[in-house]
């Protein structure tokens, strides 16, 4: 009986297995969150939370699935809720949390909503992601804004620079550095990288109400005008001061380029300023945020939420926890001056900020106030993932030289996104 | 093992105790024991392609839905297969599927035969290098293509290397050029399998039959003449079943893919896997990721199935 | 004789006297070249894990490390971050042990017994079965993750329900078990087109005499087979350990958190977005989680030939 002998003991072995986790009844005290943080200083922020709820008495179960924009986590969360079986939150981006919400697979959490106001300090745009139809199913953690640049201090003394306020004086500045024999800029040529650029271009090129004219409302004739082809023109001067490897780099290596000055800048959203902060760079020291020339006074933003899961009542005093705890101004506060991003709250106090984040939570409240605080097209806030994808395709191509000329860039925009739409 | 050809036993009348019930579940027994893979295969193979397949006429976004559209996603890849200038991301993956699935297969199997007929040159030493050359298949693809991105940018790696050396004029940046990042993965890939390949046509040459050899070389055969006439013919079997391993490797080499090229700047990296995983789960267009994936399984189905047809079909005869 | 002392006393039987001295210098010039193209990037995965920091951001990737240490595999396995939880990969490495054993055994298993069947109880039909359980090797895995969960949660609602009603969920729900179900699944075609290659070259008189001395379906299994199925259960043992070992889609997708298996360790190791790249730890982590995969292919690897040689790659 040797090989049943072999499959009783495979089988045994896997429902020994079951028999060891089998702890269901009992799990209401456990906070289950996906999340893909895995790095340094966001894990440290994140034990943070994990902190505070234990002071509450609840248990917090990790499971974090590392990679890209949270790729290979999505598709974790995408099995997990097909499974009927979701955890009780999990970080989520943009449209997704629309998905989900349209799907009615979010929970209610507006009870907390109300007692705690939530609808009076959170800015009314981060809103169209956090609630559906009036009912809040998820909680904002930053705001992220992806019209910054960064540069190296010395780098800037060195060639003689000074803080670029327009495009053709960014142009002129990226001269100068090439000059000086500094690689001027640095990037990752990556499509998500280069589209997120080319945000802050379109921005720069045509106005905020042209980025919204296009992006936000779709509007045919602005994808097609000559100021979108411009703004092609423009990222195309852009590619002539990257160093020939950027092709496939990740974001954080350019950062490094940066910090190490062997570039001068890098054009990249505030989460770059965490890899600053963890090589013990200080913010007006060693290194400067402006906004991207041409942006000053808007907020092109992105903002890491947590959505809450159409939960078990059993679990669903876990989940309000987990997010009071999230909205709590001191996690708000502590979290974000490590992830380099601005409180999703409009009332958490700055003083804990250097002068980027303090520079970041005046524009964000001013942008919010002038209506200049508008989602990023590259980063899924301000089309669904479908049309973001057809925008990173046509940016990548046209960056890389597949697409070459502004005039058939445009038509291929256009083309793209009437096809995903 | 002791060759031995005999007729297969079902074509034999067997003297089996008939009518009872124990008999007849005798009788039945092989077919009972089969049943429940069959049956797994069955449902989480072909029941899976279905309702795939049902998904792709469907306009399925984030989640699946019921909404039928008819051919419309179809029509898009249709449509997609054409646009050559710029070329879309489908026409990318379809183009690079055949020369990184191509120089893969080729390559693997070349390089393969050439080390096992090197190896099977009598070597000293031979338990010391087939491991060598087989180890890499151990490794997982993300970590093969992260040590080959490191290894071949022009920054840090191979480049950089030789600039080091005093070769300042050197040049090697493939996997920093959209143009050329395809070769990149299949370079990484045929590392990777090669040794696996090496191994299938090692034990394929081992296990020939001596007579035959020798009586050949009283023919006069040369070296040359014997491999191309006589053993490369009798390997038909041990090609089957590495073409078999190979191209289902090459069609699920998504990890690598993107490990080796970083997020697929300029799109050119695309392949039909990255595509469609991009499609369903990224780009939240599944029934559009569904239809790609029925036209790859329709594409493989074409290339694989008259072969395996012709396969099985010569084994019974 | 059995296949294995035929294995054993199998030797590389070409006579290589006409080989002059150039071919054999060629012949080794070419092996060797190929040994270190194949050994490189090893060489420098190893040399930079034995490397702090500075060492490797710094200096040349091939350079040998001025003070190799243990220090960064040390981390990687005992103090490096997993998400929140900074206990290394160590606890990782089990989950993918209990894993990836059953799924071996029960994928190999029932390979055997399809084989058998599909050589030696063949049935109308038997060639069709095979070719589409050889067809399923070709299914793109992508495809089959949303479909695999519904039916994954269905399970877990039995395990439910078993949980309420015996206290017990009997493996129903239970990650592990989920990864062992699908790795299995997904492995039969593969491991019964090897065992009904090596079973297809087996003389089949000794199972006709065998049915005539009154024999059945299993004891000739057990008693016939089995005993001779050696060389190819190593091969596909070998295999199917390799992949399932390797395996990052299906564990990142199905048993995220803390019941993953070691690649989604490793994954979150290595590819963070965020921070300072530890390369020295990321590649000691590498190595770390293909260290039962190297070992199997060093210690295993003649076996590994000499199983394949005994019948696996024969049609």
């Amino acid at each position: 009986m040797k090989f049943r002998t072999m499959l009783m003991a495979g089988v045994a072995l896997a429902s020994a297995a079951g028999f060891a986790a089998s702890a269901h009844a009992a799990d209401d005290k456990t906070v289950q969150m996906l999340h893909w943080w895995t790095s340094g200083g966001e894990a440290a922020a994140l034990n943070v939370l994990k902190g505070d709820l234990a002071k509450e008495g609840f248990a917090w179960k990790d499971v974090p699935v590392a990679g890209g924009g949270g790729e290979g986590a999505m598709t974790a969360l995408k099995a997990m809720v097909a499974a009927g079986n979701p955890p009780t939150a999990s970080q989520i981006l943009g449209y997704f949390a629309v998905d989900y919400a349209e799907a009615g697979k979010l929970g209610d959490i507006t009870s907390l909503a109300t007692k705690e106001n939530w609808a009076k300090v959170v800015p009314t745009a981060l809103q169209k992601f956090t609630t559906t139809n009036g009912k809040w199913d998820a909680v904002p953690v930053n705001i992220h804004s992806v019209n910054w640049v960064w540069i190296n201090k010395a780098v800037l003394e060195k060639i003689g620079g000074t803080e670029p306020k327009t495009f053709d004086e960014f142009i002129a500045l990226l001269d100068k550095a090439k000059a000086a024999g500094v690689i001027p800029l640095a990037l990752g040529g990556q499509p998500w990288q280069e589209a997120t650029m080319f945000d802050s271009v379109v921005a720069s090129t045509g106005g905020i109400e042209f980025y919204k004219k296009a992006f936000v409302d779709l509007d045919e004739s602005a994808l097609k005008s000559d100021t979108m082809k411009k703004s092609f023109d423009n990222l195309a001067k852009l590619k002539a001061y990257t160093d020939p490897n950027f092709a496939g780099r990740d974001w954080n290596l350019a950062t490094a380029m940066v910090i190490k000055g062997d570039a001068l800048v890098q054009v990249m959203g505030d989460w770059a300023k965490g890899e600053f902060k963890a090589a013990n760079k200080e913010a007006g020291k060693d290194f400067l945020c402006y906004r991207f020339p041409g942006t000053d006074g808007s907020v092109i933003y992105n903002t890491d939420m947590f959505a809450m899961f159409n939960v078990p009542a059993d679990r669903k005093a876990a989940q309000l926890a987990l997010a009071d705890a999230t909205m709590s101004i001191s996690f708000q506060s502590a979290f974000n001056v490590v992830k380099g991003s601005v409180p999703a709250r409009m009332d958490v106090p700055d003083t804990a900020f250097d002068i980027c984040g303090k520079k970041g939570i005046a524009d964000v409240k001013a942008a919010n106030a002038d209506g200049k605080f508008v989602g990023s097209m590259a980063q899924n806030y301000a089309q669904p993932p479908a049309v973001a994808g057809a925008y990173h395709d046509v940016v990548t191509k046209f960056f890389h030289g597949e697409i070459k000329t502004s005039d058939s860039a445009v038509t291929e925009l256009v083309k793209a996104i009437n096809a995903a739409k | 093992m002791t060759e031995i050809t005999v007729a297969p036993l079902a074509d034999v009348t067997m003297p089996r105790p008939r009518g009872s019930v124990r008999g007849r579940l005798q009788d039945a027994l092989p077919k009972l024991v089969l049943a429940p893979s069959f049956a797994a295969i069955l449902l989480f193979v072909y029941g899976f392609i279905l309702w795939t397949f049902y998904l792709s006429f469907t306009n399925s976004k984030a989640f699946a839905n019921d909404h039928l559209v008819g051919l419309s996603n179809y029509q898009k890849l249709w449509t997609w297969t054409f646009e050559t200038d710029p070329p879309s991301g489908w026409y990318t993956a379809i183009i690079n599927m055949g020369l990184f699935g191509g120089l893969y297969v080729v390559c693997c199997l070349a390089l393969g035969l050439t080390l096992a007929i090197l190896l099977d040159q009598k070597i000293r030493g031979e338990g010391f290098l087939r491991p060598i050359y087989l180890y890499p298949l151990a490794l997982s693809f993300i970590v093969t293509g992260t040590a080959w991105k490191l290894f071949l940018d022009p920054g840090i790696g191979l480049e950089k290397a030789v600039h080091d050396l005093g070769w300042t004029s050197f040049s090697f940046d493939w996997v920093v050029n959209p143009r050329m990042m395809i070769y990149c993965v299949a370079i990484a890939g045929i590392w990777a399998s090669s040794g696996f390949v090496m191994a299938l046509f090692l034990a394929g040459l081992r296990g020939i039959d001596g007579e035959i050899l020798k009586a050949a070389q009283i023919d006069g055969a040369s070296g040359f003449m014997m491999y191309r006439r006589i053993i490369i013919p009798i390997m038909r079997p041990v090609f089957f079943s590495a073409l078999i391993i190979l191209t289902h490797l090459a069609i699920k080499s998504y990890d690598l893919v993107l490990s080796v090229t970083g997020k697929n700047p300029g799109g050119a990296a695309e392949l039909p896997s990255t595509f469609m995983y991009s499609y369903t789960f990224t780009r939240n267009q599944m029934a559009v990721g569904s239809a790609s994936a029925i036209i790859m399984l329709m594409a493989i189905a074409a290339i694989m199935v008259p072969y395996l047809y012709s396969e099985l079909r010569e084994k019974s005869q | 004789m059995s296949a294995a002392d035929a294995l054993l006393a199998a030797e590389p039987r070409r006579d290589p006297s006409r080989s002059s001295m150039t071919t054999r210098i060629v012949i080794y010039g070419l092996l060797g070249f190929f040994a270190i193209v194949y050994l490189l990037p090893l060489v420098v995965m190893v040399m930079t894990s034995l490397k702090p920091l500075d060492e490797v951001t710094g200096g040349n990737m091939f350079a040998l490390p001025k003070e190799p240490n243990f220090d960064a595999w040390a981390k990687a396995w005992g103090t490096t971050c997993v998400g929140l939880t900074c206990e290394g990969i160590k606890g990782y490495f089990w989950n993918s042990i209990k894993m990836v054993i059953p799924a071996v055994l029960i994928s190999t298993l029932l390979g055997a017994l399809n084989g058998y069947v599909l050589t030696k109880w063949r049935f109308a039909g038997h060639r069709l079965v095979f070719g589409l359980m050889l067809f399923a090797c070709f299914i793109p895995f992508q495809s089959v993750i949303i479909p695999m969960a519904v039916i994954l949660g269905m399970l877990g609602e039995w395990g439910n329900f078993f949980t309420d009603n015996l206290g017990v969920s009997l493996g129903f729900g239970n990650p592990t078990v989920n990864l062992v179900l699908v790795h299995t699944v997904y492995g039969l075609g593969f491991t019964t087109l090897f065992f009904r290659n090596f079973y297809e070259a087996f003389p089949t008189e000794l199972v006709k005499s065998a049915m005539i001395d009154g024999a059945g379906f299993f004891q000739i299994f057990r008693r016939i087979m089995l005993p001779n199925s050696g060389p190819i259960f190593i091969v596909t043992v070998i295999y199917q350990f390799t992949n399932i070992w390797n395996d990052f889609l299906f564990g990142a997708t199905f048993a995220a958190g803390d019941q993953s298996p070691m690649t989604v360790a490793v994954n979150n190791v290595v590819n963070t977005s965020t921070g300072i790249i530890e390369y020295n730890v990321n590649m000691a982590a590498a190595i770390i989680a293909a260290a039962p995969t190297l070992f199997v292919y060093v210690v295993a690897g003649r076996y590994f030939v000499r199983g394949l040689m005994a019948g696996a790659v024969k049609g």
